[in-house]
């Protein structure tokens, strides 16, 4: 475990809606963490970030999350990084509101 | 209450105008975020976890029936139908978009409001005593006060670049209901030796991660010298505080490092300085303030249908109970509406509760309604005889909750269900904590218990005031809670004592019901509060009722 590599995706928020996006593979944004590129190298990870840093027109914030390999794509792990693709618990508001049970 | 004139009408509107081709810039890539930031901070837009969120001012937490219908409107049509009504007496939206921010912003102003200085290393918005004006046991109301100190402030050119954030309380009662020892400057109403009015002048206080409890600066200041000696504070603080970091940048800091002797002399001698260069313009105006704050037209009624229907109505009985409090009229009351039904959000109110809370207002309050630091809505002048009628019109809007004081009037800060800092939710523990008292019908028998919690180390939430406070951390990844016993936020203020380790979600709400369980088995009898019973008897049977016999004398 100790050697484990972390599987990293890009993270944001939208400049407009403000919500969160993660990058996708041709350096678009997506709303669903699953279709988000993930990857295991360290220097690719730094690079895909640079690449979002330099949307600065369509983005704020962006940085690397930690993430696992699901079933549909990546799925967050820390509960931060979970409650983005979710939104608030005390109403079904955000991103829950538009895919219900997502 | 106080009415715009032509210069701040144009000053606000000048003031979107700006924000609005910086928006229009910031869109069109023209700004950077790293510039774009510190403008819309300016203008009280944050970015939150799941989308932008403005925060709105509501200076020293007073509010007119049109303006709450106006922030009924806002949330209707720019938002999700709901505003949330902060621990500074400031209301967050949590849903705009960049696109719509300026719009909203000409709505506010439409009924004499802004989100100027509700962000940024300034003065902030100016809280005060919500039941100023009302409050039978007030030398005077300190709201003329609060409007002077707003306008000094706002777009003070010396002010608007801070070491840090800055904030400012007044109470105009001995009876502290503004918590003035946990903010930057406090300023409680006092009478000399000869009767005189002045503030005492407290400095130094604040919470967050390093609380403090203010520490008197000035014993006695003449109102005359408001302005002038505030102006010497921060212009002192503006110097002194420290620029290198951002966590040793508070005031409070700047009291401990350089010690209060050394500030109080920089204080008065910059205080001689400045007094010279106000000429009387500022006494002008706070006379002119001051026929904006003319206690209303109080009507003359008889009461007795007051007491009859108290009597005939059970339910009213015991809202009377709670929700009321003591008015200097004595034919009228002060209603506190309770944001905190079991189970809702601490502090949210939807667009239709805003509406019926402003038309109560209109019709039997005299047009006035306040936002309390406990996050619940004041109707301040309520004639006895209009009492029952104003109960079942809130009783109709699912606003007629009887619990303040009692152990659900629970302060929570949005927490990480909506904020960008926090590192654990607060509203879920809230909710349960609620849900779970109404369930066990305890409430009334508990008596007064004050819980408050922060879902971060800044302290939104005043968690280091609650008889019990909660703070919720990141522990690995985990949400986990910390608690902390006998914090007090009156006049009195003390900063609460940590019990231990803490608690993960699925078991802080078992713990607090432990907690409470050990006070009601150790009090003397029903009339020994929560927080009697701590100061008599300590941690000890607290700590046992959290971490059992054998890890309570471990669990330091």
């Amino acid at each position: 475990m100790k050697n484990r590599q972390k599987i990293m995706v890009v993270t944001a928020n939208d400049l407009l809606m403000g919500d969160a996006v993660w990058l996708t593979i041709d350096d678009g944004w997506t709303r669903d963490i699953a279709k988000a590129e993930a990857t295991q190298e360290e220097a690719q990870a730094q690079v895909r970030l640079l690449i979002a840093r330099s949307q600065s027109h369509a983005v704020i914030g962006p940085y690397l999350a930690e993430v696992r390999l699901g079933p549909d794509g990546p799925e967050p792990l820390h509960f931060r990084e979970i409650f983005r693709t979710r939104g608030p618990s005390n109403y079904a508001h955000g991103k829950q509101e538009i895919r219900p049970g997502g | 209450m106080y009415t715009y004139n032509d210069f701040d009408h144009s000053f606000v509107r000048e003031r979107i105008a700006q924000f609005r081709a910086q928006v229009e810039r910031r869109m069109a890539g023209q700004l950077t975020e790293e510039e774009f930031k510190p403008l819309r901070l300016m203008n009280g837009l944050y970015l939150q976890l799941h989308a932008y969120m403005l925060r709105i001012a509501i200076p020293y937490g007073t509010l007119n029936a049109q303006q709450m219908r106006q922030l009924a409107m806002i949330a209707t049509r720019w938002d999700k139908g709901y505003g949330h009504f902060t621990t500074r007496q400031n209301i967050q939206f949590n849903w705009p978009e960049l696109c719509d921010v300026s719009d909203i912003m000409e709505d506010l102003a439409d009924v004499q409001m802004h989100a100027i200085q509700t962000s940024g290393n300034t003065i902030r918005n100016v809280t005060a005593d919500h039941f100023a004006g009302a409050a039978a046991d007030e030398i005077a109301d300190p709201r003329p006060y609060a409007e002077l100190i707003r306008q000094w402030s706002t777009d003070h050119p010396e002010f608007q670049f801070l070491p840090r954030k800055f904030k400012i309380a007044l109470t105009g009662s001995p009876h502290d209901r503004a918590v003035t020892k946990a903010h930057d400057i406090g300023l409680r109403m006092v009478r000399n030796d000869v009767g005189e009015t002045g503030f005492e002048v407290i400095i130094g206080g604040g919470l967050g991660r390093t609380p403090i409890i203010g520490k008197v600066l000035r014993a006695f200041l003449p109102v005359q010298d408001l302005l002038p000696y505030l102006e010497a504070i921060v212009s002192v603080y503006n110097l002194l505080g420290r620029r290198d970091n951002k966590y040793k940048a508070r005031i409070k800091i700047t009291v401990r490092e350089h010690g209060m002797e050394a500030i109080r002399r920089r204080v008065e001698d910059a205080f001689l300085v400045r007094r010279t260069s106000f000429k009387g313009a500022d006494q002008a105006l706070l006379d002119d303030i001051k026929e904006n704050f003319r206690p209303p037209a109080f009507i003359k009624a008889p009461v007795d249908g007051f007491q009859a229907s108290q009597e005939g109505d059970v339910h009213f009985d015991t809202w009377v109970k709670t929700n009321l409090a003591a008015h200097k009229h004595p034919d009228y009351a002060i209603v506190t509406i309770s944001l905190k039904t079991p189970g809702a959000t601490p502090g949210d109110a939807t667009a239709k509760q805003m509406q019926v809370m402003a038309d109560l207002a209109e019709r039997y309050g005299h047009d006035e309604l306040r936002i309390s630091h406990e996050q619940n809505i004041i109707l301040p002048h309520v004639h006895k005889s209009r009492l029952f009628d104003v109960y079942n019109a809130l009783n109709e809007a699912h606003l007629a909750t009887a619990n303040i004081g009692l152990v659900s009037d629970i302060i929570a800060c949005p927490g990480m269900d909506y904020c960008a800092l926090a590192t654990a939710r607060s509203i879920p523990i809230a909710q349960e904590i609620a849900t779970r008292m109404e369930a066990l019908k305890l409430e009334h028998d508990i008596g007064p218990l004050k819980i408050k919690i922060s879902g971060c180390i800044n302290a939104c939430g005043h968690h280091h005031l609650g008889h019990i406070g909660i703070l919720g951390l990141d522990r690995a990844g985990v949400e986990n809670y910390q608690i902390t016993l006998g914090g007090e936020a009156t006049q009195n203020a003390r900063l609460g004592e940590r019990t231990g380790p803490g608690f993960p979600a699925n078991e802080i709400v078992p713990a607090i019901e432990r907690l409470i369980f050990a006070y009601l088995e150790c009090r003397k009898g029903p009339a020994e509060t929560f927080i009697e019973t701590y100061h008599r008897l300590g941690q000890g049977p607290f700590k046992t009722a959290l971490y059992g016999e054998g890890r309570a004398s471990h669990a330091a």
